[in-house]
């Protein structure tokens, strides 16, 4: 065959690989959707779930996973920000550094399934924190804190070198430096990998059945203080995140609807997760623009 | 004019630098006290299995039989572990030729919109939770797997192909950005010898990027291996060692997720479950080597 139509036949079978995978999103999506937006309802969104019943809602399942997420944040901004600016613009090559991106590498790569199991020993049975809301924002801060140390080295370092050179000439100091010269540059770039690390969060299930529980107790929504077991805002209570809930439906849900139960909960995760890419884009060029008087992203 | 008495040695922004520095290091010191005590804990879990119990390592890992619950309990883990690699490798074998394509094509077919086109496509597949392909699974291979082939249609088919699309956008985006960093040179040079597209990409920019792909695939490999939910929402969750595609089997995140919530903490039963993500977790620090490997050989 002469090299022309092999060429010919190649490009053609690449682009309809590629193809493919465009096709798979958009059926996955589709599918999400078709199946789960007539079940959607603000009914659905708010009322708690039924155990045998149809007819059974994800309000306090959705409310915990938003909750979850918030104390994860709460906790993994600051430490990722603190360990990923010392990795970016203290850390010397040499041994020791080594040893740390090792260990953010193989944190991150670790299983969730695993993290939950070391979060069910250490958080839930060793510290005595029980299945709780912040037993799971513990045991996903192991999951997030890697990703937030890489988010916020890569933002760093991709600050040009000329800002932090003029901080230098200016007599400022290192800290002062990495406050105000290199972090409001770095920050759109934060904020953007933080939004996305959210909507990984948000959607985390296995690392959550071992730590913040399977169950939901009764929640009172006009209880507001957090120490009432029956309060929304107690982080000591156990807590069910809609993946979790998404999970147990599947495999040993009862209702009757259970398969429309699931089908609604996936669209309402996966519009979440669509609503976090696009304000992560959104957000990250706004602040971009209002720190930097520029008009694009580079 | 009155002479300002010489300030103290400690200024202002040597505190400052102080607190920065130390807050800093709380933070390093709390990552590797992380990691240790992860290793720590799961490791004396997962090893009082051969310890305490008179189960020994082989048994552990070659046994065939899993009965926990058996006058005589077995704790052979073999159905789990061959489980876990047959999918994972499956899932990789669907996987690579598809994100090899897609890299190709965002890079060196179409350029310009192809990467315009495939980009979210690769976020957005990254980006849904992992559940929500065990539901589609569920809900839309299974049942086609049933229609279609013998079997009941959940089981390996079922996981590897649910775990393949999972892992698409690991291995695409990795093979994506070892693509576009490729010295633009090369490429001219295999063009202006006379060779074509397909001949540059199968005999230039393939070879050369050869270790980069390879880390993504085993990127991905690491992904799948470790996945827990979706697998087990399809796989069926038989403890045996699989005879065919389509029969129902299990794997080590799958069992684990099933049984340790009805086990007694410290039973032999729940230690041997630990023993498994032990197991895990050493599958992880050899995939993360495996990378090492790769990128050491990557450097051009």
């Amino acid at each position: 065959m002469k090299p022309r139509t092999v060429d010919k036949i190649a490009t053609s079978l690449i682009v309809f690989f590629a193809l493919i995978i465009v096709a798979i999103l958009v059926g996955l999506l589709g599918y999400i959707m078709f199946r789960g937006l007539s079940h959607i309802s603000w009914d659905f969104l708010t009322s708690a779930p039924q155990k045998i019943r149809a007819g059974g809602g994800v309000g306090p399942q959705l409310f915990n996973s938003i909750f979850l997420l918030v104390l994860t944040l709460i906790i993994t901004v600051p430490l990722g920000l603190g360990a990923g600016i010392f990795m970016a613009e203290y850390a010397r090559p040499g041994k020791l550094t080594g040893f740390i991106r090792l260990i953010v590498e193989v944190l991150s790569s670790f299983p969730s399934i695993v993290v939950g199991l070391f979060g069910l020993l250490l958080i839930v049975n060793y510290f005595n924190l029980g299945f709780s809301l912040i037993s799971g924002a513990l045991a996903l801060t192991v999951f997030n804190l890697p990703l937030m140390v890489r988010i916020t080295e890569q933002a760093f370092r991709s600050v040009p070198k000329q800002q932090k050179e003029a901080g230098f000439a200016l007599g400022l100091s290192k800290w002062k430096i990495v406050t105000s010269v290199l972090l409001p540059v770095a920050l759109p770039t934060i904020i953007t990998g933080t939004i996305l690390s959210a909507g990984r969060v948000f959607g985390e299930a296995a690392a959550l059945m071992f730590t913040a529980g399977m169950s939901s107790p009764r929640l009172d929504f006009t209880n507001w203080n957090p120490l009432s077991p029956s309060s929304p805002l107690n982080p000591f209570r156990p807590a069910e995140t809609l993946a979790v809930h998404i999970w147990k439906v599947n495999s040993e849900g009862l209702a009757p609807d259970a398969a429309q139960i699931a089908a609604g909960a996936s669209a309402v995760l996966v519009i979440t997760v669509l609503i976090f890419n696009l304000a992560a884009r959104f957000f990250g060029r706004l602040i971009y623009r209002k720190l930097t008087a520029s008009k694009t992203m580079n | 004019m009155r002479v300002k008495p010489k300030k103290s040695r400690i200024e202002k922004h040597h505190i400052e630098d102080f607190i920065g520095r130390s807050y800093m290091s709380f933070c390093v010191l709390l990552l590797i006290v992380i990691i240790i005590s992860m290793v720590y804990f799961v490791a004396s879990k997962g090893l009082s299995t051969f310890f305490s119990g008179n189960v020994s390592v082989a048994d552990f890992l070659f046994g065939r039989k899993w009965a926990p619950e058996a006058d005589t309990p077995l704790y052979g883990a073999l159905p789990f572990i061959s489980g876990s690699f047959l999918v994972t490798l499956l899932a990789a074998l669907i996987a690579s030729p598809l994100s090899i394509c897609a890299a190709l094509f965002m890079t060196e077919i179409v350029p310009g919109w192809g990467k315009k086109l495939l980009q979210p496509v690769i976020e957005l597949l990254a980006g849904i939770p992992s559940v929500v392909y065990g539901f589609i699974g569920l809900s839309v291979i299974v049942p086609f797997l049933r229609n279609t082939l013998p079997g009941q249609g959940i089981g390996v088919a079922a996981g590897a192909l649910v775990l393949s699309v999972m892992i698409l956008p690991t291995i695409t985006s990795v093979a994506a950005d070892a693509l576009a960093s490729l010295p633009q040179n090369l490429k001219e040079s295999s063009f202006a010898l006379g060779a074509t597209r397909w001949q540059t990409i199968s005999r230039v920019i393939i070879p050369t990027t050869f270790p980069a792909i390879m880390t993504g695939i085993v990127l991905g490999m690491a992904r799948a291996f470790g996945e827990a939910l979706a697998v087990q929402m399809v796989i069926g969750n038989a403890p045996f060692v699989p005879k065919s595609l389509f029969e129902s089997a299990s794997t080590l995140t799958s069992v684990i997720t099933l049984s340790m919530g009805n086990t007694t903490m410290n039973s032999p039963h729940n230690n041997a479950l630990w023993s498994m993500a032990l197991v895990l977790m050493v599958m992880t620090f050899v995939f993360v080597f495996l990378v090492r490997l790769l990128e050491r050989r990557n450097k051009i």
